[in-house]
């Protein structure tokens, strides 16, 4: 079978289901007895199983395979969730994460067996998996007496159809059960009985199959017992608990069957009558010491073994990025497009007529255009939005960990991480944030002893909080640790040389809390894995701003600090407003206007030898765009437009000559000969063909 | 064609490139052909300010934005008033990076071969010279080969 077409969505799947794995193991280290949290684990285990299986990628199959093992143990309270194990687990979970980098990169899954992990596995089961072993025989005994053997679900031969339909439900994540039902034989109402047990078995999962025939089955034409092919999202209990529920039932014997491509219609062969059992979680321990020298010889001697996966010979990434896209903004976009054709073929055929009024239907037709580029960009840019979720999701898991390695207790807490960003933002966004949030485990967060002494609860808390701010999206990563000291900062800087002592003296908090973000300072005194290299902030702030955003700093000497990263929530297109300054034409962002005044020469007063207006009790610096620019002087005239801008909690009066009133441009890169240029993050072609530059207003203020 | 009398001139087979050749002021400048992705005329140029001396600004060739060198400026001469056979040479070094060189006009196109080449002796009092990589020998006349590599590389 060629897979090579499911190879996207398995990459796509495999991380998602790492992702909640990765979230779900988190949850399970805190409270060990959560069963839900249980369940989840051995599902997505399972279906990662499932999903690796199909693709033909053995060695990952093997690994998650005997992760569902423990994790069937655990479910079943036969073994307890130890720190052992969640590490373990962990472990599992980055050597999946290996396998699938390599499969995204060359689909192929390499050729890491991660031997110590599964032996560890292994022998945590077989630690622990003897009780299970002596209350097996037991229940076997019961049921097989009760069971005739010619009645259950093993004489069942699968039609075609039939495998076909359980293996398209076990690639959606569903299980495929087999399972014999044996009515009490006092019961009156047989096929009643049986009837119910088909209606509660739809509520949990769907028959493909029943022997008798349901109709069969509703005409009494059945014995004391009937069998049944099931495929179920639910485990193996809830099924048979569900089929329990009915009264007058004897028992249920069932079992979990997987299928994989190579056994085609065959059930799993080491499927012996034996093992039939009530609990369904035993059975797998039986698979693991059948199945797995079968396996490792597999590996072992045919490094191809994933044999159906597409060999990529060049190695090359064979994934592209994609993008999950809702159907109804698919929609939309095409409700969009079809719109855009009427209003094409309005324009086509005023434009084909001599009518004398042409012009004013064409203007009328622009309009309408109009209307629909707004609402398709719109909508496209709606397509390509994602949430922050998919960047954020892996930070608990790495808090955890630094929080081992530095020995220091923490504790994450996530906001908004539904909002949502541009596609390209998320892709970039996760370094800056990773570092942060390092810096903010490793310099914010002091240790046990020291946070007790100053009378902080032991664990210390990091906050990411996420949410948008009118055109931006605001990340917020706050720490309840030391915060910044400014003035070993400014003895550093000095040190260092970055700055003299003059100037340190001169500069306030704010001005030496930026020189973090110059390259390689960094104050931490002892150069630790995790951050200090002097790699860092400036590396942090660089990308940021590459992403048109930038990021700020506010902290308190003892009560933490805190990092506010400002995104533009859409690159490319944005809509600004167009001024003049003498012939020239530039194009302000919108996003950073806050109004605009018509101002008196006479209302300028003097600061410190700088221009500023009174406004509204706000005393506002005036920046004079031409002179900054070097656009030639003009006379002055008694009054002037000027925009006020505003970023962060800083404002500005920009004085320009005209406006020419607003418009959504395309931003496009000056290139990157002139791209050091600060006051401009862009220029944009305007109607006429005509090049408009861009204000970078953050490098204004 | 006369451009070839000198390229097949002799038995040796010798590398051949064409240079592409313009003018500014009196002196010939050549541009090899390989770097050249369009030659354009005039048009109008938006100033971008705190931008370098040399850069007159950025145009807008079919949806794309292009900064524009002014040769004469770059090789410190005085710049003269637009002529009709003024043209801009787009300049394109790898995919992603284009440049404009105004150039008071464009002549032809030449092949010249290695025997016609000469590196030049760096003047340092000249500071044309560091742009120019070789000077071909084309009949007569003396042609300055441009190094575009180092022309549109900018210094800190």
């Amino acid at each position: 079978m060629d897979v090579s077409q499911y190879l996207e969505i398995f990459i796509d799947e495999t991380k998602e289901h790492l992702e909640s794995l990765n979230s779900q193991v988190l949850v399970l280290e805190k409270d060990p007895t959560n069963n839900e949290t249980i369940n989840e684990i051995f599902r997505a285990a399972h279906s990662l199983k499932g999903m690796a299986g199909t693709m033909g990628y053995k060695r990952m199959q093997r690994l998650t395979h005997d992760m569902e093992n423990v994790f069937s143990e655990v479910r079943s309270g036969k073994m307890v969730v130890s720190a052992e194990l969640v590490d373990i687990v962990f472990q599992c979970l980055d050597a999946l994460e290996e396998y699938l980098t390599c499969i995204t990169e060359t689909a192929d899954e390499g050729t890491n067996d991660n031997e110590p992990i599964i032996s560890r596995l292994n022998s945590m089961l077989k630690g622990e998996a003897e009780p299970v072993k002596e209350a097996a025989p037991v229940v076997k005994k019961e049921i097989r007496s009760d069971a005739p053997r010619r009645e259950d679900y093993h004489a069942v031969d699968l039609k075609d159809f039939e495998m076909h339909a359980a293996r398209e439900a076990i690639g959606k994540g569903m299980h495929f059960y087999a399972m014999t039902v044996q009515i009490d034989e006092s019961c009156i109402l047989k096929s009643a009985r049986a009837f119910l047990v088909f209606k509660n078995i739809e509520s949990v999962g769907e028959v493909i199959r029943s022997e008798p025939s349901v109709q069969d089955i509703e005409d009494e034409k059945f014995d004391w017992s009937f069998s049944m092919f099931v495929v179920s999202k639910e485990p193996m209990k809830a099924v048979l608990d569900s089929v329990l529920n009915v009264s007058e039932i004897k028992s249920v014997v069932g079992e979990e069957i997987t299928l994989s491509p190579e056994e085609e219609r065959e059930k799993q062969p080491e499927e012996k009558p034996e093992e039939k059992e009530k609990q369904p979680e035993e059975k797998p321990i039986a698979v693991v010491e059948e199945k797995q020298p079968e396996v490792v010889k597999d590996s072992a001697g045919k490094p191809a073994a994933g044999a159906a996966a597409p060999k990529q010979p060049g190695g090359k990434p064979v994934v592209n990025r994609s993008v999950r896209v809702d159907i109804d903004k698919l929609d939309v976009l095409m409700n969009l497009v079809s719109e855009l054709i009427t209003a094409k073929n309005g324009i086509v055929s005023v434009s084909d007529s001599d009518k004398e009024d042409a012009a004013q239907q064409i203007r009328e037709q622009v309009e309408y255009l109009e209307g629909i580029t707004t609402s398709l960009h719109e909508s496209v840019m709606k397509v390509r939005m994602v949430p922050i979720e998919s960047v954020v999701s892996r930070f608990p898991r790495m808090v955890r960990d630094l929080s081992k390695k530095l020995d220091k207790k923490m504790e994450l807490y996530m906001t908004g991480e539904d909002t949502e960003l541009d596609r390209t933002v998320i892709d970039e966004i996760g370094d800056p944030l990773m570092h942060i949030l390092r810096n903010s485990a490793d310099h914010g967060i002091e240790s046990k002893e020291q946070r007790l002494e100053r009378g902080k609860p032991e664990a210390g808390s990091i906050f990411l909080d996420a949410y948008q701010d009118g055109n931006n999206v605001v990340i917020e990563v706050r720490d309840d640790g030391n915060g910044i000291d400014v003035e070993r900062v400014r003895e550093k800087a000095i040190e260092k040389g970055t700055i003299t002592k003059e100037q340190a003296n001169n500069m306030d908090d704010k001005a030496i809390i930026d020189l973090l973000f110059r390259p390689s300072f960094s104050t931490a005194e002892k150069i630790s894995d995790v951050s200090g290299r002097g790699v860092g902030l400036d590396v942090v702030k660089t990308k940021i701003e590459g992403l048109g955003g930038d990021i700020e700093v506010r902290t308190e000497l003892g009560q933490g600090s805190t990092f506010i990263i400002r995104l533009p929530l859409t690159l490319a297109i944005i809509q600004a407003l167009m001024v003049t300054l003498g012939d020239e034409k530039y194009a302000i962002p919108l996003s950073t206007i806050q109004t605009l005044e018509d101002i008196m020469v006479s209302d300028i007063k003097y600061v410190r030898g700088k221009e500023v207006i009174n406004l509204r009790d706000n005393v506002i610096p005036i920046i004079r765009l031409r002179e900054v620019l070097d656009v030639e002087k003009e006379r002055e005239s008694e009054n002037m437009i000027v925009v006020i801008i505003q970023k962060g909690d800083k404002q500005a009066g920009l004085v320009v000559d005209q406006l020419i009133g607003q418009q959504e441009i395309v931003i496009k890169s000056l290139g990157k000969h002139l791209n050091n240029n600060k006051l401009l993050s862009g220029a944009t072609i305007l109607g006429d063909g005509e090049v408009a530059l861009i204000l970078d207003v953050s490098a204004l203020l | 064609m006369e451009e070839q009398k000198y390229s097949l001139e002799g038995e040796k087979k010798l590398e051949v490139t064409q240079f592409i050749v313009t003018k500014i002021g009196n002196e010939q400048y050549g541009i090899q052909i390989k770097y050249v992705d369009n030659i354009i005329r005039m048009m109008k140029i938006t100033r971008v300010p705190k931008a370098p001396h040399y850069y007159k600004g950025v145009i807008n060739l079919r949806g794309e934005i292009i900064p524009v060198i002014s040769l004469r400026l770059k090789f410190g001469l005085e710049e003269i008033p637009e002529t009709k056979d003024f043209r801009i040479i787009i300049i394109k070094t790898d995919k992603s990076n284009s440049v404009g060189i105004i150039v008071d006009s464009v002549s032809e196109v030449v092949s010249l071969d290695e025997e016609h080449v000469e590196k030049t002796t760096v003047d340092s009092n000249d500071s044309r010279m560091q742009y120019i990589a070789m000077i071909g020998k084309y009949g007569e006349t003396l042609i300055s080969i441009v190094n575009v590599e180092s022309l549109i590389t900018e210094k800190e």
